[in-house]
């Protein structure tokens, strides 16, 4: 009994990472996800951040569901998380700087994530608190992997390099640095994901 | 003359949606008909506009002054949720054709980034049109979220003529859906980078 307790905690990490991948299954966020991911370290740094609100938006948003009338539920959610988008803003302008500035506009845009606002209206608005902590961390642990993939992926034809360590001398293609490349790489590892990944 | 560069950089340059990525979501989930894109693309051409306009006001005269910009991300979102939703009353009232034709896109554009990402960056970024850097003024403001809007427009328009196609023609499995759009807006994308260097 036990047992199986520990293994539903369990999984409601893990169905973020695989299952219920947000980028590429539900395929949600993709704003974010197009724009930030030029090599993996930013991809992860934006994974992160997102990973941050998402968490902290849940557990707020878990805890004060009951008390929220159903008709302004949407707008209360939005407000909860810009805040704590707000708070994510400050926190990166004072302790790093130069990811802030890297990031840019889509540090403010995690507001209009629908990844965020999706997860509080299907998980936290009727789960206990401790459950959707879990899942903010395992649906941002599958956002921030599936950025740094597509990062990585990007970095290697793009530059060269992974991580920032170069293996190629010169440029790589930089076509996939640029705009073109984000939606192409997306696209095959899409691809990819479905006909190996996906269920049957 | 810096109102036409304006123009020419939103629209083609620095296209929303192909070289900036701000509403994307919207722009794969509605561009499978042409007929709703173009609804679509008229609800967000009205909104990014008057909702830029509208945050501009807020930011100078009342956010600035204050000394309260670090409220711009929660006050906009706040200002273009009720904007949308003003829209949509004032619209059904008095023009109920358009309602007719807009009206279902338009509680979805308050989670389109495209609206937040331009009212944001209005107010943030310095621009360079012919000159030096400097902050845009309203009137430069309103001219660059229209532009901006009809940049949108014209990639969605151009987008879901293609996926009408893409619809009867024989993709494989594995690619059939979002991963086949997706790459073709990558070649898209390739197109417009065509235009850099041109402002």
């Amino acid at each position: 009994m036990e047992d199986r307790k520990m293994s539903n905690k369990f999984s409601l990490i893990t169905d973020g990472l695989v299952k219920n991948n947000p980028t590429f299954v539900l395929v949600l966020g993709i704003c974010p996800t197009l724009a930030t991911t030029t090599s993996a370290i930013n991809g992860m740094e934006m994974g992160l951040a997102t990973m941050f609100v998402l968490i902290l938006s849940n557990i707020f948003i878990s805890l004060i569901a009951p008390m929220v009338p159903d008709k302004v539920r949407i707008p209360t959610y939005i407000v909860v998380i810009a805040t704590f988008v707000t708070l994510l803003q400050l926190l990166m302008q004072a302790f790093v700087p130069d990811v802030y500035a890297t990031l840019g506009l889509f540090i403010p845009l995690i507001v209009v994530n629908c990844i965020v606002l999706g997860r509080a209206e299907a998980f936290a608005n009727k789960n206990s608190v401790g459950d959707s902590a879990l899942d903010g961390i395992g649906v941002g642990l599958g956002f921030t992997l599936s950025l740094t993939v597509i990062g990585i992926v990007r970095e290697i034809l793009g530059s060269g390099s992974v991580f920032g360590w170069k293996f190629v001398a010169g440029d790589g293609i930089l076509a996939f640095v640029m705009a073109p490349g984000a939606f192409i790489v997306l696209g095959y590892l899409l691809v990819l994901f479905n006909k190996f990944l996906a269920k049957k | 003359m810096e109102y036409l560069l304006i123009i020419v950089s939103a629209i083609f340059v620095n296209n929303i949606l192909l070289a900036q990525f701000l509403g994307v979501c919207p722009f794969l989930g509605v561009s499978s008909k042409l007929s709703t894109a173009t609804g679509m693309s008229g609800a967000v051409c009205f909104v990014i506009t008057l909702a830029t306009v509208v945050t501009y006001l807020l930011n100078k005269y009342l956010l600035i002054p204050l000394g309260l910009t670090f409220l711009q991300t929660i006050s906009f979102i706040l200002v273009i949720a009720s904007l949308v939703q003003m829209v949509e009353i004032v619209l059904k009232k008095v023009s109920p054709g358009l309602y007719q034709a807009l009206g279902i896109f338009l509680p979805l554009i308050t989670t389109n980034c495209a609206v937040l990402g331009v009212a944001l960056t209005v107010v943030t970024k310095e621009f360079t049109f012919g000159g030096e850097a400097h902050m845009l003024n309203l009137g430069e403001a309103t001219v660059y979220a229209f532009a901006t809007a009809l940049g949108y427009g014209l990639a969605m328009i151009l987008f879901a003529g293609i996926r009408e196609h893409l619809a009867l023609s024989d993709v494989p499995k594995a690619f059939k859906g979002l991963p086949v759009a997706l790459i073709t807006a990558g070649i898209m994308a390739m197109a417009f980078l065509g235009f850099s260097g041109i402002v």
